[in-house]
């Protein structure tokens, strides 16, 4: 039997500033991360210039519209974007390693070992013909060649131990799993080397509420026992509302907003993040849709200024001519937004 | 009232069962009528292996039922020939779930689109071809000059996933059975997607059925439900009575797992029993292993027990109630 664990770190209720007083040093920091997708209609830039921090234990839920970089973001943090993308600039700092600074094979070594990723749709690429213990196994042994076979092993178990799996699996294939189990095999690959910051994305987006509910569990007590830092991508307000510590929103290619969870869904600063906040169903306005009209700008011909001023209800002149930068607002928020430009500390 | 589409007593028996010997009952008695003049939103709930794929691959008559048939116009839809079966072929349409596994990587988004315009005769210029797929594609929010041309990998997940809808919509279905469309899309859009499938409904007399287990977006778009569990009906009736009050233990479970966006109500109050995985006895109430109100009679299969005119759960703790009949299910369903 299994029961749910709340537990969320304290710092949410406690005034900001009082925390970043006593703040140990961030394990992850994003400096000004950028990626274009070369295609053949254009130069899309998918990352523009984000930067943002987590400590140890930290769980950041990362929201914005379907193509807003989400993936990108984590794709590029694992030095995983492959051509036509490219990394033009940033630096992603893991325990006072730049990993945007490795060489192919530190890189290789800091996957998993540093930072893990857990891919959207990720259960579905397991391999099919490889039982689910042969897949951990190498897994170990391309980072800990060393090892012994009865230690590798033993981390194997223990992983599928982790996330609450019968070690019985270890010998099975994936087609004889259920989604969920899919889900937290990829968990437990992703923590099999104790990383300090994994990415999970969409974990749960292909899976029923109950099952939800069981991953979502899981990732929280893995990431106790191993004190990681967590990033969860994901669409689902309501997940974000029962499990992350802060949230970020991006649109087109920028973090437009990153405050605590409380801060976000009592009172979102910007316009973008308001119209998310108040599309979100509940069981009193049943048939009321509040989409945000208008298409997501096509990253290959971005509207200038603020790329939501198309959107924005809120427009003023300024915005169709400079974006505006994140900056920070009391309670250490950052919002990316000409309403706020007066309203900015430091 | 003519029926559209018409499931007769069918069950689906997976012999060769997946993890052991037992076969698997992945859905079993199941009697629906959609009717062609009253165009619905049904929703079919449950967790992951309850059957709901399974019910969308017979409609689609991409498998065969065990026992039972299914009726397209009056018609089994196996001995569908010609015209007729052309018909079925494009009034019922599907959006499957899972974005990554339907596209074939080596073809262009285009592709996609305009195959099913050729195979079903849909246009009769090239210029037309262009301005419905130009139509489908802005409705489910995606701009043409940003996904025409690309491989499928090279659209995130949510972009492949609208594209998926907008194929459905190109060819004007008169069934449209949507498996989980929009799980990978923000909140926003999803509104605007579930408004056009709403539309839809409304103004082209589209019956649909959505399939999924986020009983949030279901409450908001259908009008009635069916909650099904290892293949069987669990609960069904008036989506708001269903979802509002619940009255089957699992019902009450998949309710209580939503995860509400609002800070103040937390998740789930009942602890979750984590599913076994080899099969249970067959004879009885499904839930039994799970069921925190599991009783010596339910060691025998409970039949469906009428609540209200619209609502009925299969759970011995209603049994004061009267039977329903499983051929009887479309009755509870207000359209
Ligand atoms: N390999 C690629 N080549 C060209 N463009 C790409 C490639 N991969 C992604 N893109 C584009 O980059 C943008 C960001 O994609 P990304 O996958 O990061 O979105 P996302 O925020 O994860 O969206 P979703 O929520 O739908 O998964 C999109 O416009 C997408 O079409
Ligand atoms: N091709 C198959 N062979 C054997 N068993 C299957 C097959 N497809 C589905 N099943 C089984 O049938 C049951 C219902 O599956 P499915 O309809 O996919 O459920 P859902 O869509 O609700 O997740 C599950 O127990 C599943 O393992
Ligand atoms: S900068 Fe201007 S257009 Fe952009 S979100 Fe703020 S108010 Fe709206
Ligand atoms: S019939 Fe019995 S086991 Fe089944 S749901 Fe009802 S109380 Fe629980
Ligand atoms: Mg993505
Ligand atoms: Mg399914």
């Amino acid at each position: 039997m299994v029961t749910l664990a709340t537990s969320r770190s304290q710092a949410n209720a406690v005034p900001q500033s009082t925390v970043a007083a006593l703040e140990p040093s961030p394990v992850l920091s994003v400096e000004n991360l950028e990626v274009t997708y070369y295609t053949d209609l254009g130069r899309a830039r998918a990352l523009d210039q984000v930067s943002f921090t987590l400590r140890a234990g930290q769980k950041l839920g990362m929201v914005g519209e379907s193509g807003s970089g989400k993936s990108t973001l984590a794709l590029a943090m694992m030095r995983m974007i492959k051509p036509p993308g490219r990394i033009e600039g940033g630096r992603v700092v893991i325990g006072g390693t730049d990993l945007i600074g490795l060489d192919e094979q530190g890189m290789r070594h800091a996957r998993l070992n540093k930072i893990a990723y857990i891919p959207q749709g990720a259960m579905n690429s397991l391999n099919p013909v490889m039982r689910i213990g042969s897949q951990m196994v190498d897994a170990v042994k391309a980072h800990l060649p060393d090892e012994p076979r009865s230690a590798v092993q033993e981390r194997c178990y223990h992983a599928l131990r982790s996330v609450d799996l019968d070690p019985g699996v270890f010998r099975m294939y994936a087609h004889e799993l259920s989604g969920g189990m899919k889900q937290r095999v990829c968990i437990a690959i992703g923590i099999l080397l104790r990383p300090s910051v994994i990415i999970a994305d969409e974990p749960t987006s292909a899976l029923d509420v109950v099952t939800q509910r069981q991953v979502m569990e899981t990732i929280d007590r893995v990431q106790d026992e191993i004190n990681a830092a967590v990033i969860l991508i994901g669409h689902d307000m309501g997940l974000m509302a029962q499990f992350v510590d802060a949230v970020a929103v991006m649109y087109a290619g920028r973090l437009v907003e990153i405050s605590s969870v409380r801060e976000m869904f009592t009172d979102p600063k910007h316009p973008y993040a308001q119209a998310l906040i108040s599309s979100l169903p509940n069981l009193d306005n049943k048939g009321v849709f509040k989409g945000i009209p208008g298409l997501a700008p096509s990253l290959l011909r971005l509207p200038s200024g603020c790329a939501f001023h198309p959107r924005c209800p809120n427009a003023m002149e300024t915005c169709t001519a400079v974006s505006p930068d994140l900056l920070t607002l009391a309670n250490n928020r950052r919002v990316a937004c000409h309403l706020y430009d007066a309203e900015t500390v430091s | 009232m003519s029926s559209l589409l018409e499931l007769r007593n069918v069950s689906k028996v997976y012999t060769k069962g997946l993890i052991n010997a037992q076969p698997t009952v992945a859905l079993r008695q199941m009697s629906l009528t959609l009717n062609e003049d009253e165009p619905t939103i049904l929703t079919v709930a449950g967790e992951s292996g309850s059957g709901k794929t399974t019910l969308a691959m017979l409609l689609l008559g991409f498998i065969d039922p065990t026992v039972g048939e299914i009726l397209y116009k009056g018609k089994n839809i196996k001995s569908l020939t010609g015209e007729d079966r052309l018909a079925y072929r494009r009034e019922v349409q599907a959006v499957f779930q899972d974005p990554f596994a339907v596209f074939n990587p080596f073809y262009k988004v285009d592709h996609l689109l305009t195959v099913p315009i050729r195979q079903f005769k849909l246009s009769k210029s090239k210029a037309e071809t262009q301005d419905r797929i130009h139509e489908a594609l802005t409705a489910v929010g995606l701009r043409p000059e940003d996904v025409l041309g690309r491989f499928p990998h090279q659209l995130s997940g949510g972009q492949r996933q609208r594209i998926n809808v907008a194929r459905a919509l190109l060819l004007r279905p008169r069934l449209l059975i949507a498996d989980e469309p929009v799980s990978m899309v923000d909140a926003s859009l999803r509104a605007n997607i579930l408004e056009t499938l709403r539309k839809l409904q409304r103004d082209y007399g589209v019956s649909i059925i959505y399939i999924t287990h986020d009983l949030t977006t279901a409450f908001h778009i259908a009008r009635s439900i069916v909650v099904l569990y290892r293949g069987g009906v669990m609960e069904a009736g008036d989506v708001d009575r269903v979802i509002k009050t619940p009255q089957h233990p699992y019902t009450q479970l998949l309710v209580d797992s939503i995860p509400w966006p609002n800070l103040d109500q937390q998740w789930g109050e009942h602890p979750i029993i984590a599913r076994e995985a080899g099969g249970s006895d067959p004879g009885a109430c499904p839930f039994m292993s799970r069921c925190p109100k599991a009783m010596d009679i339910c060691k025998v299969r409970p039949p469906l027990y009428q609540l209200d005119r619209h609502q009925a759960a299969a759970c011995y703790l209603h049994d004061k109630q009267a039977e329903v009949g499983d051929e009887r299910l479309s009755d509870l369903l207000p359209v």
